[in-house]
């Protein structure tokens, strides 16, 4: 019973988790960004959704909607305004770029965070559900927003998956994971590859965040942790590698959720830690990582 | 060495020092209370330039360090009520233990890898404080009984005091022959290694003098705070002002990273009738510097002299 109940409420939050995880994960494979403002930019479009209902009125869909447009745009903007002007920076030398882009994007995500804030208060927002109510799997009350979130989730990340191995765009998004200056050769434009990449990522992180603002609520404290636990289930997976993102997501969700059922919801977070550092002790590229 | 003490740079920080030695004959104690806090919050930064600036090891976690220092200095001076000095020792012992732990997986891995160590560092330290409140104060915070002293002069000296001369052993450590490797295995480790040089001893060297600076820094400041929390000394929040200090400041430059955390609290305290968006502006403010002066104050002021 108790079983069951944890592998049912395990598989939403852990979709959920893998579902953020993995557009981050796309960005840094793509471009060797790694974005820490993604928790802003999750938490930015779950408030969206919930000042698109309650303060313009608009219907569930148009909100959720409208969630997802915030989120890529601000994931535009953080490309535009913060991403790109470090990348090509005449003044900051190749090897720290990458402690440049950390602390950018990092300062961003906090000025997200306060501007949602300043205008929508810290107090935690929860969005309509799309569907409501509860169902009964085999004597477990299971909401139905649940059952909603996993398959939606699961949905998105089949699509990326078409859309990465199927599409002729998708197929050069790997290339230039692979090689970026291959990529060029073939008369790619790089540029334009990152833009697409970075709309992924605004969707998709968009999507996830009007969901955990369906699930679970948000608010503007919610940014930091979002953050940490996106680069922890990346880096647990391997950095880059988007099978081993969804692999450790899964792990990290149901470990959580096993010791809130089993301990108590106190030490939620501590196993997953533990283990992370275990993994950064034996195999520091990650569980899917190449090196 | 000997033609520091005859550059501008040296005449400009003693100037400075006197100058802010005489502060308490005229301002008011408010004021002196902030910039205490701010000295305190110069070491922490200069303390992660070191292993940031120097030793090339992307630190987030330097509440980890900090946070072990204060709170065993707290948790020692509150539960057998030994002198402050002993508990001050102590703390920077531990923190310099701390520093040891955290050196092990930067031998082992290196950037975002190690970044996200020292992150779940932080947030280990963190529940530690809140599983074991009956001995740490939990989300409350620890009450520590002692403090150094209550006036607000005294205070102010010691911490100015304690940042000069932290300033000057960390700054004349990074210009001595010991910080020059270290900025090579930082930059180039294979290299480093073939010409000769221990880095795992030189990089272990910089793991346990940042430790013990910000680990006694973290001690001090909760003997003058009388409390330690997490929000005060182990959230991210802290380390991330700490990282913002630095690198506002000019990375790879020690002063510049005290310069940056004075510049960072004084302006927080200046923008507070602006309300919850202080903290919006004083980032939007650091991105600009990060975007467009990539050497902060200090590099971008340095950079000039050189090529005038």
């Amino acid at each position: 019973m108790l079983f069951l109940q944890i592998l049912i409420d395990g598989f939403a939050i852990s979709a959920l988790y893998a579902l953020g995880a993995t557009g981050f994960t796309l960005i840094f494979g793509v471009s060797g960004v790694l974005n820490l403002s993604h928790g802003a930019i999750m938490v930015a479009a779950a408030v969206a959704a919930w000042a698109a209902a309650s303060v313009l009125h608009l219907d569930i869909y148009s909100g959720a909607l409208f969630g997802v447009g915030v989120a890529l745009i601000v994931s535009f903007a953080t490309y535009f305004a913060v991403v790109k002007p470090i990348q090509n920076s005449t003044r900051i030398p190749n090897e720290e770029k990458e402690i440049f882009v950390l602390t950018g994007t990092l300062l961003w995500g906090i000025m997200i965070q306060e501007l949602i804030a300043y205008f929508f208060t810290n107090n935690a927002k929860t969005v309509l559900p799309i569907v409501e109510g509860v169902v009964d799997i085999f004597g477990n009350r299971t909401p139905r927003n649940n059952i909603f979130t996993a398959l939606v989730c699961c949905l998105v990340i089949g699509l990326l998956w078409l859309l990465v191995n199927r599409t002729r765009t998708g197929k050069a998004v790997l290339a230039a994971s692979m090689n970026p200056r291959g990529v060029t050769l073939l008369g790619l434009e790089l540029t334009q590859i990152y833009i697409v990449v970075w709309g992924i990522y605004g969707i998709l992180a968009g999507i996830a965040g009007v969901l955990l603002g369906m699930f679970l609520g948000v608010s503007s404290y919610s940014v930091g942790p979002l953050t940490a636990s996106a680069f922890s289930i990346v880096v647990l997976g391997g950095l880059g590698s988007v099978s081993g993102s969804l692999i450790a997501a899964f792990v990290v969700g149901y470990l959580e959720t096993i010791t809130a059922y089993m301990i108590s919801p106190a030490y939620r977070t501590i196993p997953a830690l533990l283990l992370l550092v275990f993994v950064m002790y034996i195999r520091p590229q990650g569980l899917l990582g190449r090196r | 060495m000997a033609n520091f003490f005859s550059s501008r740079l040296f005449f400009i920080s003693l100037v400075c020092v006197v100058l802010a030695a005489t502060l308490p004959f005229y301002v008011s104690g408010y004021i002196l209370g902030l910039l205490t806090v701010a000295f305190y919050f110069g070491v922490f930064a200069m303390a992660w330039d070191l292993l940031f600036g120097f030793a090339g090891e992307v630190n987030f976690g330097p509440t980890f360090l900090i946070g072990t220092g204060a709170y065993t200095a707290g948790i020692l001076n509150n539960q057998f009520g030994w002198s402050v000095y002993v508990c001050i020792l102590l703390g920077a012992l531990a923190s310099v233990v701390a520093g040891f732990v955290l050196a092990l997986p930067a031998l082992r891995v290196r950037g975002p890898y190690f970044g996200l160590t020292t992150l779940v560092a932080v947030l280990m330290l963190q529940n530690f404080v809140v599983v074991f409140a009956d001995l740490t104060g939990g989300e409350i915070g620890l009450t520590i009984p002692d403090v150094i002293t209550i006036n607000a002069g005294a205070n102010y000296w010691i911490a100015l005091g304690f940042m000069t001369v932290s300033a000057a052993i960390l700054y004349g450590l990074s210009q001595s022959p010991v910080g020059l490797v270290l900025q090579a295995s930082g930059q180039d480790p294979v290299q480093a290694g073939a010409l000769g040089f221990n880095i795992v001893k030189h990089k272990l060297a910089a793991f346990i003098v940042s430790a013990f600076f910000s680990g006694l820094s973290g001690a001090l400041l909760v003997f003058y705070f009388g409390t330690a929390s997490v929000g005060t000394v182990v959230d991210v929040a802290v380390g991330v002002n700490v990282i913002v200090s630095a690198v506002l400041g000019g990375r790879r430059t020690v002063l510049g990273a005290a310069l940056g955390a004075i510049f960072l609290i004084v302006a927080g305290e200046f923008l507070r009738p602006t309300g919850e968006l202080a903290t919006f502006i004083v980032s939007a403010v650091a991105l600009l510097v990060v975007l467009f002066f990539p050497g902060g104050f200090l590099g971008a002021a340095l950079s000039r002299e050189a090529r005038s």
